[in-house]
């Protein structure tokens, strides 16, 4: 049969971003998918070799917008490693509550895009709409809607009142309870099931061969979660992986909805164990030149993230390299591409929750 | 009455920003901005499109992708650079891949300052566009 090849990005309207594949088809079947990257490569790892350690940072957060927060804290994390500065408690559990806010902002953020991949453009809204109260307490807490800026090596640079963490969480507990519903619409919606049930099935076992990581793989059946390791105050949170067992698009998007809930859950029990009172340390700033290396795992709203650093003793590291979850994800999408027809391209594509940025830097 | 006093269709790229100036840009179409009500549309096809945004920097992978966008729009079309990538290179102008701001590629019309940009100033950076608009359509009129 005669071949076809249809070139997906880099503009195109289901992702914002420049994600590029050259979809080969037979017919209406996808056949082959290879991808192509570069068009967002800025060259951000061998930037340390130009920019001071304790301004590096700033870069790493904007290895992307949307898990600013994570990636900034994996930066500041490793060098603390290497410089063996113990950080307040209070920091750590402080970067928790942001870390898991920033993990709901970013679920609400792709819930709302696949739908709009889904043809559920009203459900968009919705998810953005609730999304911008989530920024809105970014705004208050950290000053930045999407760049917080808020870690620093030793510690976060500013506190959160008490009242004013109870008055977050209760803001968080409203909006999960109305999340409810729209969770409810995901959830039992046939047009939604006929949509996204049963296409891009990835088994238990492919999942496992091409290494997937985070939401993806735990829709597989397999409960992995980088956070049961237990660092960053985890240890002290009570709680299970979200996992779904079909392995296909809906179920990539149920686990999804109910990690926001979870998140919630997680914040709640954190500025429950918090140590509480004003004037409590938040930073511990460490002296001298860092030297050494470290390697730093984090569970991102799209799975685990590693990062390694390498420190010389001078002012510029000698070399910094972040593995993104997207990176892992990518050989488990096409693999889910080859075989579907060309009109579930756009919804496998977008629940592998594809963040470009952070896979080219 | 003026040709181009609303309604303008927008085209948005993503040169090598790192999604925070996209998301916001997207934001600007959600509930609580929602620029769809002045008739702000974006649209995926360039020949439909009055504006081009740009976010993010080129680098030498999607310098021809932006220049062929550009060429694509019917004249008259105003580009605005959206956030300090676009704009200078941003924090990234020292990384080795990254060329600089959008205007070392098309002619830009708008700067829109802010890392990330805030829906606001994207705004008000279209709202401007629409006045670049006119004028050049009253020129070639």
């Amino acid at each position: 049969m005669k071949r076809t090849t249809i070139p997906f990005g880099p503009q195109h309207p289901v992702l914002p971003e420049p994600l590029v594949l050259d979809l080969i088809l037979e017919d209406e079947k996808v056949i082959d998918a290879i991808p192509t990257i570069g068009y967002i490569h800025r060259g951000l790892e061998m930037m340390v070799e130009r920019v001071e350690y304790t301004e590096m940072g700033f870069v790493v957060e904007r290895i992307c917008g949307i898990c600013s927060f994570m990636h900034g804290m994996g930066y500041c994390v490793s060098l603390e490693a290497i410089m063996n500065v113990e950080v307040p408690e209070r920091a750590r559990w402080l970067r928790l509550v942001w870390a898991e806010i920033s993990r709901i902002q970013s679920h609400l953020l792709w819930l709302g895009l696949g739908a709009d991949a889904f043809g559920f453009e009203n459900l968009f809204m919705h998810c953005w709409r609730m999304r911008e109260q989530i920024l809105d307490i970014f705004e208050k807490t950290t000053g930045g809607r999407i760049i917080h800026s808020v870690n620093r090596i030793g510690g976060v640079k500013r506190d959160i009142a008490d009242s004013e963490l109870a008055a977050i969480l209760a803001e968080l507990q409203e909006l999960g309870a109305a999340f409810k519903e729209t969770a409810r619409v995901f959830g039992t919606d046939p047009s939604i099931a006929h949509r996204l049930g049963g296409v891009g099935v990835l088994t238990k076992a492919d999942a496992l061969a091409v290494d997937a990581v985070g939401p993806m793989v735990r829709a597989s059946g397999i409960a992995t979660d980088t956070r049961l390791g237990g660092a960053f105050m985890y240890d002290q949170i009570d709680f299970e992986p979200v996992v779904e067992t079909a392995g296909d698009c809906l179920a990539r998007v149920l686990v999804r909805l109910r990690e926001v809930d979870q998140s919630i859950d997680i914040i709640r029990q954190a500025i429950d164990k918090m140590p509480k009172g004003e004037g409590l340390p938040i930073e511990n700033r460490p002296r001298g030149l860092p030297s050494g290396e470290v390697f730093t795992r984090l569970e991102q709203p799209r799975g685990e993230v590693v990062y390694y650093v390498k420190a010389n003793g001078t002012k510029n590291l000698e070399r910094f390299r972040a593995r993104t979850p997207t990176f892992a994800n990518i050989p488990a999408m096409i693999k889910l591409v080859k075989g579907c027809d060309l009109a579930d391209v756009p919804n496998i594509i977008l629940t592998i929750d594809p963040c470009i940025s952070c896979t080219e830097r | 009455m003026s040709f181009f006093s609303r309604s303008p269709w927008i085209l948005h790229y993503d040169g090598s920003s790192c999604n925070g100036c996209d998301i916001e840009v997207l934001a600007c179409l959600t509930p609580l901005y929602d620029v769809e009500r002045f008739g702000v549309v974006n649209t995926g096809n360039p020949k439909h499109a009055d504006i081009l945004l740009v976010t993010g920097s080129v680098n030498e992978r999607n310098i021809e992708i932006v220049r062929n966008l550009y060429r694509q729009m019917p004249d008259p079309k105003v580009v605005v650079a959206v956030g300090a990538c676009a704009c200078s290179g941003g924090i990234f102008a020292r990384a080795y891949n990254v060329q600089g701001g959008i205007d070392k590629v098309i002619p830009v019309d708008v700067y829109v300052p802010g890392c990330a940009a805030r829906p606001e100033s994207i705004i008000d950076g279209v709202v401007q566009g629409i006045a670049a608009l006119e004028l050049k359509h009253r020129m070639t009129a």
